[in-house]
C-alpha cells in the first residue's frame, strides 16, 4: 500500500541521517528508560514500605465477642463469651481472604516468678503458634510451641525481652521454669524485641503460652465458666462484679456446693475464648476478609438476618489509612517523574524534527514538485517521528529493565517488574511521536514548493 | 494540437503596500512535440512564467490549458496531481536527495502517483529508465559519487519516470561543463525527436537556446520576441 511505501521512504530518510536519528531517539530512550526504571524501583520501594506498614498490623483484624445487655443496659464489648476456638479454626479454613487466624485467651494479670525474682507481665496471652505469624514476631532463641503442646495444654511458654531482662538478667531463659499462678511453665523460646506499641504499651512485656494451657491450667475454669453459668441461667449476662478485682474469688452469688452441682448439673458449655486475631492475605483484602468472617460467624452462631451480631470485627483503620495515603503518594510521585521524563524526551524529538524540516526544506520542495500532496509530506514526517519514538521506546524498555536489574543486583534495592509501565511507555512514546511530530510535520506540509526549492 | 495554451496570463505580487506586476499578459501556444527555449534577462519574469507553466504557482488572472485541461485555478492538491502526471522537472542544481541511491531518486515520484505502484514495479520501471539515460551501472551510487553530467541524467530519469508529455528544464546545463552540456542537450534532442516529449528549456546560454527550434525571449513581463530558429528548422 501507499502507506507502506511512505514507511519505506521514511526509513530511508532516517537511515540517511543515522547520527541525527540516533540523537533524536536518545531523548526518548532515556525518557522511557527512566520511566521504567523509576516505576520498577518505585514499585519495589512502595511494596517494601507497604510491607513494613502492613507488619505494623494494617492487615490484621480482631474478632471480639459481642456486647451483652440486660434490661436495656449494654455492658460493652467482651461482656459475653461467644467465640470458640472452633470459630477460629473455621475462619482459617473457610475464608479465602484470611491468611491466619489464631484464638486468643487472656489471663488475669499475675506475677511471673523465677527464683527470687518476680515480675508482673503487662500481658499474658494464650494462643496458637500462628499468632506469632499474625504479629510477624520472630523468636531470637528457642522454638515456638506446636500443635501437640496445644492439645496437651503443655506447660510451656514464650517470653518477651522485658521479662528476660527482669527475671533472668542476661542468662538464657530457654529451658528454665517460671511460675505463674502456681503453675510452672518451661520457657521454650524468647520473642524478638518489638518495642512499644503505637499506644505506648511495652509489647516486650508479654508472656505467650498455648491457649489451652492458659485456659485450663493458669486461669482455671473459674472466670469463663462463671460467665457461661450465668448465661445459661439467663438471669444476667453481666460480668460478675467479683471479677473486677483481680484475686478476689468472691462473687456476688454464693459459690455452688458439690451437691447443688449434682442436683442441677449445668450443661458443659462450649469452651470460649476472648478474641480471635486474624490476618488478611493483604491490606487490600481486609474488607473482603471482614465480609467473609461476618457471614461465616452468622452461619455458625445461627444469627438470622436482622438479629444483633454476637461479635465485633475491628480493623486497624488508622494504620490502613496511613498505608493507603502512602501508596497514593508514591504512585503520584512516580507518575510525575514519568511525565517529566517523557515530556523532556518529547520536546527533544520536536526540536530535532523542526531542525530536520528546516534542513530538508529543499527535499520537501522537490517532493512537492514531483507531485507530493501536503498530506503525503505530513504523513512521511509523522511516520518518521513515530518510528523514532517507537524505536526509542523499545530501546528504552531494554535500558529501563536493565538498569532496574542492575540496581536490584548491585544496590540490593527492591524492584518490582511492572508490565503496566512497559505498556504505558510504549503507548506514551508513540503518542509523544505523534504529538511532538505533528507540528514539524504540519509545518513541512505547508511549505510553498517554489520557496522550498529555492531554499539554500 | 496545442499542448499548452496561455491566454493573457498575469501575475502580480504584493510586497506590503506595493503592487508589483511581474507577468503583464502573456499569451502563448506550444504545440505537442515542440522544443522551445525561454530566454530573458533576470527580472524579466522568466522564472515566474516557468513556475506558472510548471503548475507550481497560480496566475493572478488569465487562462492556462494544459493538455486540454484548465489548470490555472486548481487547488494545491489537484496541481500536485498535474505535476506528477503531466510534467517532469529538471533543475540547474539537480536537486537530488543527498545520500540516496540513483535508483531511489528515480523511484521517488512513483510514490506520489495517483495509481498505487508497488515497490517491485517501481524498481522495475526506475531500472529501465536509468538504463535509458545510460546509467545502468550507476544504480546504487549516491549523488556524491556521480559526475555533474551523471547527476543531471539521474534527475532527467526522475523527471521522465511517469512518462509525462511535458518536460520543464530550468537552466539544465548551468552547472555543467561544455562537454557534458553537449551530452545532456543531445539527450534532450533525442527525447524530443524520438519520444515526442514537449520540452521547454529556460536558459541564459545562447548556445543552449540555439539548440531549440523555437526561441521565446521575455522582457519586462511580456514576450518580446517569439521566433523560429532558422538553423534547425532549415
Amino acid at each position: 500500500m501507499k502507506s507502506f511505501r511512505i514507511l519505506l521512504a521514511s526509513l530511508t530518510a532516517l537511515r540517511r541521517n543515522v547520527m541525527r536519528s540516533g540523537l533524536t531517539t536518545l531523548g526518548i530512550v532515556i525518557g522511557v528508560g527512566a520511566v521504567i526504571a523509576m516505576m520498577e524501583i518505585g514499585n519495589g520501594s512502595s511494596a517494601a514500605i507497604q510491607k513494613t506498614i502492613a507488619s505494623m498490623g494494617a492487615n490484621t483484624l480482631i474478632v471480639l465477642p459481642g456486647a451483652a445487655s440486660s434490661g436495656g443496659i449494654s455492658f460493652g464489648t467482651g461482656s459475653t463469651m461467644t467465640l470458640t476456638p472452633q470459630d477460629s479454626e473455621a475462619i482459617q479454613r473457610e475464608c479465602p481472604s484470611v491468611r491466619f487466624a489464631a484464638p486468643v485467651v487472656r489471663s488475669k494479670i499475675a506475677p511471673a516468678i523465677f527464683g527470687n525474682k518476680n515480675w508482673v507481665p503487662n500481658e499474658i496471652l494464650g494462643t496458637t503458634e500462628d499468632y506469632l505469624k499474625i504479629r510477624e514476631w520472630p523468636l531470637t532463641e528457642g522454638a515456638a510451641f506446636d500443635e501437640r503442646d496445644l492439645r496437651n495444654a503443655a506447660r510451656v511458654c514464650l517470653i518477651g525481652q522485658t521479662l528476660v531482662r527482669e527475671l533472668f538478667q542476661g542468662q538464657s531463659p530457654v529451658g528454665q521454669e517460671i511460675r505463674l499462678q502456681n503453675v510452672a511453665l518451661r520457657v521454650v523460646g524468647v520473642l524478638d524485641k518489638k518495642g512499644a506499641s503505637m499506644m505506648g504499651r511495652d509489647q516486650d512485656d508479654t508472656l505467650i503460652a498455648p491457649w489451652t494451657t492458659i485456659k485450663f491450667r493458669v486461669s482455671g475454669a473459674s472466670t469463663a465458666n462463671t460467665t457461661s453459668a450465668t448465661n445459661t441461667t439467663g438471669t444476667s449476662t453481666a460480668t460478675p462484679r467479683g471479677q473486677l478485682y483481680p484475686g478476689s474469688a468472691q462473687g456476688i452469688y454464693a459459690a455452688r456446693s458439690a451437691s447443688q452441682n449434682k442436683n442441677s448439673p449445668m450443661p458443659v458449655r462450649m469452651i470460649t475464648i476472648d478474641q480471635i486475631s486474624v490476618t488478611a492475605a493483604s491490606a487490600a483484602e481486609t474488607k473482603s476478609a471482614t465480609a467473609e468472617i461476618t457471614s461465616l460467624l452468622h452461619e455458625r452462631h445461627h444469627i438470622d438476618v436482622g438479629e444483633v451480631d454476637d461479635f465485633n470485627i475491628r480493623d486497624m483503620a488508622e494504620i490502613t489509612k496511613a498505608l493507603t495515603s502512602t501508596t497514593v503518594m508514591m504512585t503520584n510521585l512516580l507518575l510525575v517523574v514519568a511525565m517529566i521524563s517523557l515530556v523532556v524526551g518529547g520536546v527533544g524529538i520536536m526540536n530535532i524534527m523542526l531542525v530536520s524540516v528546516t534542513e530538508r526544506t529543499k527535499e520537501i520542495g522537490l517532493r512537492m514538485a514531483v507531485g507530493a500532496h501536503g498530506s503525503d509530506i505530513m504523513q512521511q514526517f509523522l511516520t518518521e517521528s513515530v518510528v523514532l519514538c517507537l524505536a526509542g521506546g523499545a530501546m528504552g524498555i531494554v535500558l529501563g529493565r536493565g538498569s532496574s536489574y542492575l540496581v536490584a543486583k548491585i544496590l540490593h534495592w527492591p524492584t518490582l517488574p511492572s508490565l503496566g509501565a512497559i505498556i504505558a511507555s510504549v503507548v506514551v512514546s508513540a503518542s509523544v511521536g505523534i504529538i511532538f511530530g505533528y507540528y514539524p510535520a504540519w509545518k513541512a506540509s505547508r511549505l510553498d514548493p517554489i520557496e522550498a526549492l529555492r531554499y539554500e | 494540437m496545442n499542448l499548452i495554451e496561455l491566454r493573457d496570463i498575469r501575475k502580480t505580487f504584493l510586497l506590503g503596500e506595493v503592487v508589483l506586476p511581474v507577468l503583464k499578459g502573456i499569451t502563448l501556444d506550444i504545440a505537442t512535440g515542440e522544443r522551445v527555449a525561454l530566454i530573458g534577462a533576470s527580472g524579466s519574469g522568466k522564472s515566474t512564467l516557468m513556475n506558472t507553466l510548471g503548475c507550481l504557482d497560480r496566475p493572478t488572472s488569465g487562462h492556462y490549458r494544459l493538455d486540454g485541461e484548465e489548470v490555472s485555478q486548481l487547488s494545491n492538491d489537484a496541481r500536485a496531481v498535474v505535476r506528477n502526471q503531466k510534467m517532469g522537472f529538471v533543475f540547474q542544481n539537480f536537486n537530488l536527495l543527498a545520500r540516496t541511491t540513483a535508483l531511489a531518486q528515480v523511484m521517488m515520484p512513483l510514490l506520489y502517483d495517483t495509481k498505487y505502484v508497488s515497490q517491485k514495479e517501481a524498481k522495475r520501471r526506475a531500472t529501465a529508465m536509468l538504463d535509458r539515460v545510460g546509467l545502468a551501472d550507476r544504480m546504487d551510487h549516491h549523488p556524491s559519487q556521480l559526475s555533474g553530467g551523471q547527476q543531471q541524467r539521474v534527475a532527467l530519469a526522475r523527471a521522465l519516470i511517469n512518462n509525462p508529455p511535458f518536460l520543464l528544464a530550468d537552466e539544465p546545463t548551468g552547472n555543467l561543463d561544455s562537454n557534458t552540456t553537449r551530452e545532456v542537450l543531445a539527450l534532450f534532442k533525442e527525447l524530443n525527436e524520438h519520444d515526442g516529449i514537449t520540452i521547454l528549456l529556460v536558459t541564459h546560454d545562447p548556445k543552449v537556446a540555439a539548440s531549440c527550434k523555437r526561441v521565446i525571449r521575455m522582457a519586462d513581463g511580456l514576450i518580446e520576441a517569439d521566433e523560429l530558429n532558422p538553423e534547425i528548422n532549415a
